[in-house]
């Protein structure tokens, strides 16, 4: 029997074909592994061989999401591939993204199987840890090494067709599935020991989590637009020129807040943005590509909107953690509500 | 108070959660487009910024895409 083809996807980064300034790269192909995928092929089991590469910009990906597929997808198909493997994307969310919409794709239309890995609170793992195998990763790249060999084993024990057992054992995110299993102890006895653990404080594994939605309901809209006070937040990074609190151009340990009275347009002079991760290029020659202060203006000249706050408040989204986004959207949702905000307009890049 | 989240990836706005959502242009220019000149620039992001003011005035029961 032949060996098992597999087509590893990566993007621009980890492809080796450059960084952000590369992430508008449509996707392509090379024979083989490349970067992470030599690695990989060395843990995965003998018969199974990366023939082929796809490389996809990651910015090139998300915002052709529906072509890009098609595209990546017939790159894929054209090595007649057994399997695939996708990334891992550790934390960087439009990766994860790719990565998830590949194997997914793969699956459905392809119909071989498809394994990606990346950190939990990746919005891709969100996305698509239901329909597609993500093996739980670190949040960085520097867990490369780590996240490698539980790939492989998942790849290696899929391809060989064995029955996998529950998401904790093999170190892919829970999809959601309940399966039928015979236990020694009965429902009551077991829900009994959980109750009398939880009296004493002690820790205790349950067996139905409830699902984790952070959903809020919508808010009511503003009655009256020309005397309502806007607002403008961004997790864009755009910052005063030399960034005075210092916000981190990845994984964020804070937001700025920043005075806009009298400002009437952003230029390249005043303002800039400390977003790592996305080419700052358009950002920096005009920040108001990302922070729209000029259009606010006018039309707070026009009558439109009562005023534009004077305070503006800004942070970092990439690598920034969940955890950290709450906090900061929790104190800044404060202030803006002591200063009687009617409406935001929240900015990402 | 209503916030309205103007950004690109809209399926990740979607997953995070955003009530109002208004697709924006491109990720490293959101509100902008180096491509045009700078009087159709200034449109393109007056008619974003509008949307997004719609979103605001508009009362929604569900994730809405504007």
């Amino acid at each position: 029997m032949g060996k098992i083809r597999v087509v590893h996807y990566l993007n621009q980064f980890f492809g080796q074909i450059g960084g952000e300034e590369k992430a508008d790269i449509a996707p392509f192909v090379k024979e083989g592994p490349v970067g992470p995928g030599t690695a990989l092929s060395q843990q995965l089991d003998e018969n199974m061989e990366i023939v082929g590469t796809v490389i996809c910009g990651d910015t090139y990906f998300n915002e052709n999401i529906e072509t890009a597929t098609e595209q990546v997808i017939s790159l894929i198909s054209s090595f007649k591939p057994d399997f695939l493997i996708a990334g891992p994307a550790f934390n960087a969310g439009r990766y994860g993204m790719a990565c998830g919409a590949v194997c997914a794709a793969v699956q459905e239309r392809l119909k071989i199987p498809a394994i990606t890995g990346m950190y939990e609170e990746n919005p891709g793992a969100d996305m698509f840890k239901k329909s597609v195998y993500i093996v739980k990763t670190g949040n960085s790249a520097a867990q490369m090494r780590k996240a490698l060999p539980a790939i492989a084993r998942l790849a290696n024990r899929l391809a060989k067709g064995e029955e996998l057992k529950s998401p904790a054992e093999e170190g892919y995110l829970a999809r959601g599935i309940r399966k039928n299993v015979f236990h020694e102890q009965r429902g009551s006895a077991r829900a009994v020991d959980m109750l009398i653990k939880k009296l004493k404080g002690e820790p205790f594994t349950t067996e139905y989590p409830m699902p984790v939605f952070d959903r809020v309901t919508p808010r009511p809209a503003i009655k009256d637009l020309k005397k309502a006070k806007i607002a403008l937040v961004t997790s864009g990074g755009i910052v005063p020129k030399g960034n005075p609190d210092r916000i981190e151009s990845s994984s964020a340990s804070k937001f700025g807040r920043y005075d806009i009275s009298g400002i009437n347009d952003l230029d390249e002079n005043t303002f800039e943005t400390a977003h790592g991760g996305y080419d700052p290029v358009y950002a920096n020659a005009d920040a108001d590509r990302v922070l729209p202060v000029d259009a606010l203006r006018y039309l707070e000249k026009q009558g439109v909107i009562g005023k534009l706050h004077d305070i503006y408040y800004a942070t970092v989204g990439n690598g920034t953690s969940v955890a950290n986004a709450k906090k900061y959207a929790h104190a800044i949702g404060e202030e803006l509500r002591q200063e009687n905000i009617d409406g935001i307009i929240l900015t990402s890049t | 108070m209503p916030v309205v989240h103007v950004c690109t990836v809209v399926p990740i706005s979607l997953t995070v959660g955003a009530n109002r959502i208004d697709p924006a242009v491109a990720i490293p220019h959101p509100l902008g487009n180096p491509q045009l000149s700078k009087d159709e620039e200034f449109a393109l992001r007056l008619r974003i910024v509008n949307k997004a003011l719609e979103a605001l005035t508009t009362d929604i029961t569900e994730q809405t895409v504007f």
